[in-house]
Protein backbone atom coordinates (compact mmCIF):
# COMPACT_ATOMS: atom_id res chain seq x y z
CA UNK A 1 0.00 0.00 0.00
CA UNK A 2 1.51 2.93 -0.59
CA UNK A 3 2.33 5.91 1.69
CA UNK A 4 -0.02 7.50 3.33
CA UNK A 5 -0.27 11.26 2.33
CA UNK A 6 -3.29 13.96 3.71
CA UNK A 7 -4.76 14.36 0.03
CA UNK A 8 -4.47 11.10 -0.53
CA UNK A 9 -7.31 8.76 -0.37
CA UNK A 10 -6.96 4.88 0.38
CA UNK A 11 -9.52 2.18 0.75
CA UNK A 12 -9.00 -1.13 1.24
CA UNK A 13 -12.02 -3.31 1.95
CA UNK A 14 -10.74 -6.28 1.32
CA UNK A 15 -10.49 -6.53 5.22
CA UNK A 16 -13.71 -5.69 6.12
CA UNK A 17 -15.17 -8.42 3.80
CA UNK A 18 -18.78 -8.14 1.78
CA UNK A 19 -21.18 -9.60 4.23
CA UNK A 20 -19.84 -6.61 6.34
CA UNK A 21 -23.38 -4.55 7.56
CA UNK A 22 -21.63 -1.50 9.36
CA UNK A 23 -21.69 1.79 7.39
CA UNK A 24 -18.36 3.04 7.09
CA UNK A 25 -18.51 6.99 5.69
CA UNK A 26 -15.05 8.47 4.34
CA UNK A 27 -15.48 11.78 2.97
CA UNK A 28 -12.95 14.08 1.11
CA UNK A 29 -13.18 17.51 0.63
CA UNK A 30 -10.02 18.11 -1.36
CA UNK A 31 -11.48 18.94 -4.57
CA UNK A 32 -9.10 16.73 -6.89
CA UNK A 33 -9.39 14.10 -10.05
CA UNK A 34 -8.85 10.59 -8.69
CA UNK A 35 -7.15 7.26 -10.16
CA UNK A 36 -9.21 4.39 -9.74
CA UNK A 37 -7.40 0.96 -9.37
CA UNK A 38 -9.24 -2.10 -9.53
CA UNK A 39 -8.19 -5.11 -7.46
CA UNK A 40 -10.61 -7.97 -6.87
CA UNK A 41 -13.36 -5.51 -6.96
CA UNK A 42 -12.10 -2.71 -4.89
CA UNK A 43 -11.90 0.82 -5.65
CA UNK A 44 -8.60 1.94 -4.42
CA UNK A 45 -7.88 5.54 -4.57
CA UNK A 46 -5.36 7.97 -4.67
CA UNK A 47 -5.34 11.53 -4.82
CA UNK A 48 -3.84 12.48 -8.31
CA UNK A 49 -1.28 15.18 -6.97
CA UNK A 50 0.53 11.96 -5.06
CA UNK A 51 0.49 10.18 -8.23
CA UNK A 52 3.92 10.36 -8.73
CA UNK A 53 4.73 8.31 -5.33
CA UNK A 54 3.00 5.68 -5.79
CA UNK A 55 5.14 2.64 -7.57
CA UNK A 56 3.73 1.20 -10.83
CA UNK A 57 3.31 -2.07 -8.46
CA UNK A 58 1.25 -0.46 -6.22
CA UNK A 59 -0.40 0.47 -9.26
CA UNK A 60 -0.26 -2.85 -11.37
CA UNK A 61 -3.62 -4.37 -11.33
CA UNK A 62 -5.53 -6.28 -14.59
CA UNK A 63 -7.00 -3.14 -14.98
CA UNK A 64 -6.69 0.83 -14.81
CA UNK A 65 -8.64 3.40 -16.19
CA UNK A 66 -9.16 7.46 -15.59
CA UNK A 67 -12.07 9.04 -14.40
CA UNK A 68 -12.78 13.09 -15.81
CA UNK A 69 -15.62 14.97 -15.09
CA UNK A 70 -17.41 18.23 -15.17
CA UNK A 71 -15.54 20.12 -18.13
CA UNK A 72 -17.90 22.62 -18.44
CA UNK A 73 -15.87 23.49 -22.05
CA UNK A 74 -17.57 27.15 -22.67
CA UNK A 75 -17.66 28.30 -19.41
CA UNK A 76 -15.61 31.56 -19.40
CA UNK A 77 -16.59 33.31 -15.68
CA UNK A 78 -14.13 34.42 -13.04
CA UNK A 79 -14.19 30.96 -11.23
CA UNK A 80 -12.08 29.91 -14.28
CA UNK A 81 -11.64 31.54 -17.22
CA UNK A 82 -9.76 28.95 -19.23
CA UNK A 83 -11.24 25.67 -18.81
CA UNK A 84 -9.94 24.40 -21.78
CA UNK A 85 -6.54 24.90 -20.77
CA UNK A 86 -7.52 23.13 -17.25
CA UNK A 87 -8.32 20.49 -19.18
CA UNK A 88 -5.12 19.87 -21.46
CA UNK A 89 -3.30 19.99 -17.71
CA UNK A 90 -5.71 16.68 -16.73
CA UNK A 91 -4.58 15.04 -19.99
CA UNK A 92 -0.90 15.84 -19.21
CA UNK A 93 -1.75 14.60 -15.65
CA UNK A 94 -2.93 11.01 -17.43
CA UNK A 95 -0.11 11.46 -19.68
CA UNK A 96 2.13 11.16 -16.52
CA UNK A 97 0.45 8.31 -15.06
CA UNK A 98 3.16 5.49 -14.45
CA UNK A 99 0.79 3.03 -15.97
CA UNK A 100 -1.63 4.38 -18.89
CA UNK A 101 -5.10 3.72 -18.54
CA UNK A 102 -6.86 2.07 -20.64
CA UNK A 103 -9.54 3.52 -21.32
CA UNK A 104 -11.69 6.98 -20.28
CA UNK A 105 -14.86 7.79 -18.51
CA UNK A 106 -16.13 11.11 -18.47
CA UNK A 107 -19.00 11.34 -16.26
CA UNK A 108 -20.71 14.50 -17.75
CA UNK A 109 -21.06 18.38 -18.18
CA UNK A 110 -18.59 17.56 -21.25
CA UNK A 111 -19.88 21.08 -22.60
CA UNK A 112 -20.85 24.31 -20.71
CA UNK A 113 -24.05 24.77 -22.79
CA UNK A 114 -24.26 21.87 -25.43
CA UNK A 115 -22.25 23.71 -28.11
CA UNK A 116 -21.31 21.44 -30.97
CA UNK A 117 -18.03 23.56 -30.67
CA UNK A 118 -18.02 23.17 -27.42
CA UNK A 119 -18.47 18.96 -27.51
CA UNK A 120 -15.81 19.66 -30.17
CA UNK A 121 -12.83 21.39 -28.14
CA UNK A 122 -13.34 18.35 -25.66
CA UNK A 123 -12.55 15.87 -28.24
CA UNK A 124 -10.10 17.43 -29.68
CA UNK A 125 -7.93 18.02 -26.46
CA UNK A 126 -9.03 14.10 -24.95
CA UNK A 127 -7.35 12.86 -28.52
CA UNK A 128 -4.32 13.96 -27.02
CA UNK A 129 -4.55 11.74 -24.28
CA UNK A 130 -2.44 8.36 -23.78
CA UNK A 131 -5.93 6.38 -23.34
CA UNK A 132 -7.76 6.38 -26.98
CA UNK A 133 -11.15 5.02 -25.73
CA UNK A 134 -13.70 7.73 -23.76
CA UNK A 135 -16.91 6.33 -22.57
CA UNK A 136 -18.94 9.25 -21.77
CA UNK A 137 -22.38 10.33 -20.02
CA UNK A 138 -24.28 13.16 -19.70
CA UNK A 139 -24.46 15.75 -17.73
CA UNK A 140 -27.83 17.91 -17.44
CA UNK A 141 -25.54 20.74 -19.45
CA UNK A 142 -24.90 18.39 -22.28
CA UNK A 143 -28.82 18.12 -23.00
CA UNK A 144 -29.56 21.73 -22.72
CA UNK A 145 -31.62 22.56 -25.88
CA UNK A 146 -32.75 19.17 -27.41
CA UNK A 147 -33.53 16.30 -25.40
CA UNK A 148 -30.01 15.38 -25.69
CA UNK A 149 -30.42 14.61 -29.37
CA UNK A 150 -27.30 16.57 -30.65
CA UNK A 151 -25.70 14.48 -27.56
CA UNK A 152 -27.09 11.41 -28.61
CA UNK A 153 -26.07 11.60 -32.08
CA UNK A 154 -22.29 12.17 -31.64
CA UNK A 155 -22.02 10.09 -28.34
CA UNK A 156 -24.47 7.70 -28.00
CA UNK A 157 -24.48 5.60 -30.90
CA UNK A 158 -24.53 2.40 -29.77
CA UNK A 159 -26.32 3.35 -26.45
CA UNK A 160 -30.02 2.32 -25.33
CA UNK A 161 -33.06 4.36 -25.22
CA UNK A 162 -31.80 7.54 -23.49
CA UNK A 163 -28.07 6.94 -23.77
CA UNK A 164 -27.49 4.52 -21.21
CA UNK A 165 -25.39 1.00 -22.12
CA UNK A 166 -22.86 -1.37 -20.69
CA UNK A 167 -20.14 -2.60 -21.89
CA UNK A 168 -17.26 -5.79 -20.29
CA UNK A 169 -13.40 -5.15 -19.37
CA UNK A 170 -11.36 -7.83 -18.42
CA UNK A 171 -13.92 -9.32 -16.35
CA UNK A 172 -15.43 -5.98 -15.24
CA UNK A 173 -18.57 -5.25 -15.95
CA UNK A 174 -19.00 -1.48 -16.53
CA UNK A 175 -22.62 0.81 -16.80
CA UNK A 176 -23.04 3.60 -17.82
CA UNK A 177 -26.48 5.78 -16.77
CA UNK A 178 -28.18 8.80 -17.48
CA UNK A 179 -29.79 10.70 -14.53
CA UNK A 180 -30.11 14.20 -16.16
CA UNK A 181 -33.28 14.02 -18.50
CA UNK A 182 -37.02 14.47 -17.92
CA UNK A 183 -35.96 16.33 -14.53
CA UNK A 184 -39.27 17.05 -12.94
CA UNK A 185 -40.03 20.67 -11.08
CA UNK A 186 -38.69 20.18 -7.02
CA UNK A 187 -37.49 16.82 -7.84
CA UNK A 188 -33.64 15.20 -7.98
CA UNK A 189 -31.41 13.66 -11.26
CA UNK A 190 -34.13 10.54 -12.21
CA UNK A 191 -33.03 7.66 -13.45
CA UNK A 192 -37.01 6.40 -14.88
CA UNK A 193 -38.77 3.58 -15.20
CA UNK A 194 -37.17 2.22 -18.58
CA UNK A 195 -34.00 2.45 -17.34
CA UNK A 196 -34.24 1.13 -14.13
CA UNK A 197 -35.63 -2.01 -16.21
CA UNK A 198 -32.57 -2.07 -18.58
CA UNK A 199 -30.72 -2.64 -15.35
CA UNK A 200 -32.45 -5.70 -13.67
CA UNK A 201 -32.21 -6.89 -17.20
CA UNK A 202 -28.23 -5.77 -17.83
CA UNK A 203 -26.88 -7.81 -14.90
CA UNK A 204 -29.67 -10.05 -14.31
CA UNK A 205 -27.44 -13.31 -16.09
CA UNK A 206 -24.10 -12.15 -14.62
CA UNK A 207 -21.86 -13.92 -11.57
CA UNK A 208 -21.93 -12.49 -8.35
CA UNK A 209 -18.74 -12.44 -8.42
CA UNK A 210 -18.48 -10.26 -11.14
CA UNK A 211 -16.84 -6.61 -10.18
CA UNK A 212 -19.75 -3.89 -11.37
CA UNK A 213 -18.37 -0.03 -12.10
CA UNK A 214 -21.45 1.97 -12.63
CA UNK A 215 -20.71 5.82 -13.89
CA UNK A 216 -23.23 8.24 -14.18
CA UNK A 217 -23.52 12.41 -14.22
CA UNK A 218 -25.56 13.08 -10.76
CA UNK A 219 -24.65 11.09 -7.49
CA UNK A 220 -26.20 7.91 -7.27
CA UNK A 221 -26.15 8.62 -3.39
CA UNK A 222 -27.59 11.45 -1.57
CA UNK A 223 -24.62 13.93 -1.35
CA UNK A 224 -27.25 17.15 -0.88
CA UNK A 225 -31.00 16.84 -1.61
CA UNK A 226 -31.07 20.28 -1.02
CA UNK A 227 -29.26 21.75 -3.76
CA UNK A 228 -30.22 18.42 -5.53
CA UNK A 229 -27.06 16.35 -5.11
CA UNK A 230 -28.77 13.20 -5.73
CA UNK A 231 -31.02 10.54 -7.46
CA UNK A 232 -34.41 9.93 -6.91
CA UNK A 233 -34.55 6.08 -7.83
CA UNK A 234 -30.98 5.38 -7.29
CA UNK A 235 -32.28 3.12 -4.16
CA UNK A 236 -33.95 1.07 -6.90
CA UNK A 237 -30.95 1.11 -9.43
CA UNK A 238 -28.70 -0.38 -6.19
CA UNK A 239 -31.27 -3.21 -5.22
CA UNK A 240 -30.71 -4.61 -8.29
CA UNK A 241 -26.79 -4.88 -7.58
CA UNK A 242 -27.47 -6.23 -4.09
CA UNK A 243 -26.52 -9.53 -5.06
CA UNK A 244 -23.06 -8.44 -6.23
CA UNK A 245 -19.42 -8.60 -4.18
CA UNK A 246 -18.15 -5.67 -5.37
CA UNK A 247 -19.96 -2.37 -7.08
CA UNK A 248 -18.15 0.59 -7.75
CA UNK A 249 -20.05 3.93 -8.35
CA UNK A 250 -18.61 6.68 -10.02
CA UNK A 251 -19.95 10.50 -10.30
CA UNK A 252 -19.58 13.83 -10.84
CA UNK A 253 -21.95 17.08 -10.90
CA UNK A 254 -20.72 17.98 -7.43
CA UNK A 255 -17.23 19.30 -8.42
CA UNK A 256 -15.64 18.14 -5.30
CA UNK A 257 -14.31 14.31 -4.45
CA UNK A 258 -16.22 12.30 -1.85
CA UNK A 259 -16.74 9.01 -1.17
CA UNK A 260 -19.29 6.68 0.82
CA UNK A 261 -19.06 3.19 1.56
CA UNK A 262 -22.33 1.03 2.48
CA UNK A 263 -22.43 -2.44 2.34
CA UNK A 264 -21.02 -3.80 -1.17
CA UNK A 265 -21.37 -0.74 -2.65
CA UNK A 266 -18.34 2.19 -2.90
CA UNK A 267 -19.78 5.91 -3.84
CA UNK A 268 -17.22 8.14 -5.41
CA UNK A 269 -17.18 11.76 -6.91
CA UNK A 270 -14.69 12.99 -9.13
CA UNK A 271 -13.48 16.55 -9.42
CA UNK A 272 -13.91 18.84 -12.06
CA UNK A 273 -11.67 19.59 -14.66
CA UNK A 274 -13.02 23.39 -15.07
CA UNK A 275 -14.31 24.78 -11.57
CA UNK A 276 -14.56 24.12 -7.99
CA UNK A 277 -18.21 24.11 -5.73
CA UNK A 278 -18.61 24.81 -2.44
CA UNK A 279 -19.10 22.00 0.07
CA UNK A 280 -22.76 20.74 0.60
CA UNK A 281 -24.84 24.13 2.68
CA UNK A 282 -21.81 26.02 2.77
CA UNK A 283 -22.69 28.75 0.59
CA UNK A 284 -25.75 29.93 -0.63
CA UNK A 285 -25.93 28.22 -3.47
CA UNK A 286 -23.82 25.25 -5.34
CA UNK A 287 -22.81 27.75 -8.08
CA UNK A 288 -18.97 28.28 -8.92
CA UNK A 289 -16.24 29.05 -6.64
CA UNK A 290 -13.92 31.64 -6.88
CA UNK A 291 -9.89 30.49 -5.48
CA UNK A 292 -7.24 32.59 -5.91
CA UNK A 293 -5.49 31.87 -9.85
CA UNK A 294 -3.04 30.10 -8.36
CA UNK A 295 -4.65 27.91 -6.45
CA UNK A 296 -7.29 26.92 -8.92
CA UNK A 297 -5.51 23.61 -9.77
CA UNK A 298 -5.58 22.82 -6.81
CA UNK A 299 -9.38 22.23 -6.38
CA UNK A 300 -9.34 20.54 -9.97
CA UNK A 301 -8.47 16.98 -10.83
CA UNK A 302 -8.56 13.73 -12.24
CA UNK A 303 -9.44 10.06 -10.96
CA UNK A 304 -7.68 7.13 -11.75
CA UNK A 305 -9.14 3.24 -10.96
CA UNK A 306 -7.47 0.20 -10.40
CA UNK A 307 -8.50 -3.70 -10.41
CA UNK A 308 -7.14 -6.60 -9.50
CA UNK A 309 -8.25 -9.96 -9.83
CA UNK A 310 -9.11 -11.78 -6.39
CA UNK A 311 -9.38 -8.96 -4.23
CA UNK A 312 -12.91 -7.24 -3.32
CA UNK A 313 -12.97 -3.67 -4.26
CA UNK A 314 -11.35 -1.38 -6.87
CA UNK A 315 -8.27 1.61 -6.00
CA UNK A 316 -9.76 4.90 -6.29
CA UNK A 317 -7.42 7.44 -6.51
CA UNK A 318 -8.04 11.22 -6.83
CA UNK A 319 -5.32 13.69 -8.02
CA UNK A 320 -5.51 17.55 -7.74
CA UNK A 321 -4.35 19.24 -11.25
CA UNK A 322 -1.67 21.13 -9.34
CA UNK B 1 -68.39 83.07 -37.83
CA UNK B 2 -65.73 84.78 -36.12
CA UNK B 3 -67.77 85.19 -32.99
CA UNK B 4 -68.78 81.14 -33.08
CA UNK B 5 -64.88 80.39 -33.65
CA UNK B 6 -63.44 83.09 -30.55
CA UNK B 7 -66.60 81.10 -28.64
CA UNK B 8 -65.25 77.70 -29.50
CA UNK B 9 -61.82 78.85 -28.69
CA UNK B 10 -62.78 80.02 -25.72
CA UNK B 11 -64.78 77.11 -24.70
CA UNK B 12 -61.36 74.82 -25.69
CA UNK B 13 -59.51 77.04 -23.16
CA UNK B 14 -61.68 76.48 -20.31
CA UNK B 15 -61.63 72.72 -21.06
CA UNK B 16 -57.90 72.64 -21.00
CA UNK B 17 -57.98 74.87 -17.86
CA UNK B 18 -60.25 73.14 -16.10
CA UNK B 19 -58.24 69.54 -17.23
CA UNK B 20 -55.16 71.09 -16.05
CA UNK B 21 -56.61 71.78 -12.48
CA UNK B 22 -58.22 68.41 -12.26
CA UNK B 23 -54.91 66.85 -13.08
CA UNK B 24 -52.86 68.96 -10.44
CA UNK B 25 -55.62 67.69 -7.99
CA UNK B 26 -55.25 63.94 -8.33
CA UNK B 27 -52.14 62.64 -8.37
CA UNK B 28 -53.20 59.44 -9.51
CA UNK B 29 -54.69 60.81 -12.74
CA UNK B 30 -51.21 59.48 -15.03
CA UNK B 31 -51.94 56.07 -13.85
CA UNK B 32 -55.24 56.50 -16.07
CA UNK B 33 -52.97 56.30 -19.42
CA UNK B 34 -53.22 53.16 -20.00
CA UNK B 35 -49.77 51.20 -19.73
CA UNK B 36 -48.96 47.36 -20.42
CA UNK B 37 -47.68 46.31 -17.03
CA UNK B 38 -44.62 45.18 -16.36
CA UNK B 39 -42.90 42.87 -13.98
CA UNK B 40 -39.30 41.33 -13.33
CA UNK B 41 -38.03 38.28 -11.55
CA UNK B 42 -34.18 38.06 -11.12
CA UNK B 43 -32.96 34.38 -11.20
CA UNK B 44 -29.84 34.55 -8.96
CA UNK B 45 -28.04 32.35 -6.32
CA UNK B 46 -30.00 29.43 -7.89
CA UNK B 47 -33.73 30.63 -6.87
CA UNK B 48 -36.74 32.70 -8.43
CA UNK B 49 -36.95 36.38 -7.13
CA UNK B 50 -39.14 36.75 -5.68
CA UNK B 51 -40.30 32.89 -5.81
CA UNK B 52 -44.51 34.03 -5.78
CA UNK B 53 -45.31 36.94 -7.87
CA UNK B 54 -48.65 38.18 -8.30
CA UNK B 55 -49.37 40.25 -10.97
CA UNK B 56 -52.86 41.79 -12.66
CA UNK B 57 -53.91 40.24 -16.11
CA UNK B 58 -52.33 41.09 -18.98
CA UNK B 59 -48.89 41.81 -17.56
CA UNK B 60 -45.25 41.31 -18.94
CA UNK B 61 -43.31 38.97 -16.38
CA UNK B 62 -39.35 38.92 -17.48
CA UNK B 63 -36.70 36.73 -16.21
CA UNK B 64 -33.42 37.60 -15.96
CA UNK B 65 -30.10 34.98 -14.95
CA UNK B 66 -27.90 36.90 -12.71
CA UNK B 67 -26.16 33.56 -12.09
CA UNK B 68 -22.83 32.46 -13.67
CA UNK B 69 -24.38 29.00 -14.63
CA UNK B 70 -27.46 28.90 -16.74
CA UNK B 71 -30.86 28.51 -16.27
CA UNK B 72 -34.55 27.85 -17.57
CA UNK B 73 -37.76 29.00 -16.74
CA UNK B 74 -40.24 25.94 -17.74
CA UNK B 75 -43.93 25.68 -16.53
CA UNK B 76 -44.82 22.81 -14.70
CA UNK B 77 -48.19 22.54 -16.66
CA UNK B 78 -46.42 23.26 -20.32
CA UNK B 79 -47.51 26.88 -20.78
CA UNK B 80 -44.26 28.49 -20.96
CA UNK B 81 -40.81 27.36 -21.89
CA UNK B 82 -37.83 29.22 -21.65
CA UNK B 83 -34.77 28.50 -24.24
CA UNK B 84 -31.35 27.75 -22.04
CA UNK B 85 -30.59 31.73 -20.48
CA UNK B 86 -27.10 32.17 -20.18
CA UNK B 87 -25.53 34.72 -17.49
CA UNK B 88 -27.32 38.19 -18.39
CA UNK B 89 -30.12 36.41 -20.69
CA UNK B 90 -33.68 37.29 -20.16
CA UNK B 91 -37.11 35.71 -21.12
CA UNK B 92 -40.37 37.08 -21.15
CA UNK B 93 -43.64 36.33 -20.91
CA UNK B 94 -47.74 37.43 -21.34
CA UNK B 95 -49.56 36.31 -18.99
CA UNK B 96 -53.22 36.85 -20.53
CA UNK B 97 -55.55 34.38 -17.99
CA UNK B 98 -56.09 34.31 -14.67
CA UNK B 99 -54.76 31.57 -12.61
CA UNK B 100 -51.80 30.24 -11.11
CA UNK B 101 -48.49 29.01 -12.80
CA UNK B 102 -46.38 27.25 -11.03
CA UNK B 103 -42.32 26.95 -12.82
CA UNK B 104 -38.93 25.19 -12.36
CA UNK B 105 -35.84 25.10 -13.87
CA UNK B 106 -35.43 22.49 -15.99
CA UNK B 107 -31.66 21.91 -15.50
CA UNK B 108 -31.64 22.42 -11.62
CA UNK B 109 -35.45 21.19 -10.75
CA UNK B 110 -35.38 22.09 -7.13
CA UNK B 111 -35.41 26.01 -8.66
CA UNK B 112 -39.43 26.37 -8.14
CA UNK B 113 -41.71 29.52 -8.83
CA UNK B 114 -45.47 30.62 -9.20
CA UNK B 115 -46.66 33.39 -10.98
CA UNK B 116 -50.54 34.33 -9.54
CA UNK B 117 -52.24 36.43 -11.98
CA UNK B 118 -55.58 37.63 -10.50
Amino acid sequence: MAKKNKDEILHDHNNDGIDRRGFLKCMAWAGTGALCVMEGGILKSYSLSRLGEISAKEMAGELSFVQISDSHMGFNKPANPDVAGTLKSAVEKINGLSRAPEFMLHTGDISHLSKPEEFDTVDQILKSASAKDVFFVPGEHDVLNDDGKSYLERYGKNAKGGGWYSFDKKGVHFMGLVNVMNLKAGGLGTLGHEQLEWIEDDVQHLKHSTPIVVFAHIPLWSVYPEWGWGTEDSAQALAYLKKFGSVTVLNGHIHQTMQKVEGNVTFHTAASTAFPQPQPGKADSPGPMKVPAEQLKSVLGITNVNYVQGRQALGVVDSTLA
Amino acid sequence: MIRKTVWIAGLLATVMVLTLLLSAGSPGSAAKIPQPAAAEVKVDNFSFGPATLTVPVGTTVTWTNRDDIPHTVVSTDKVFKSKVLDTDEKFSFTFAKAGTYPYFCSIHPKMTGSVVVQ
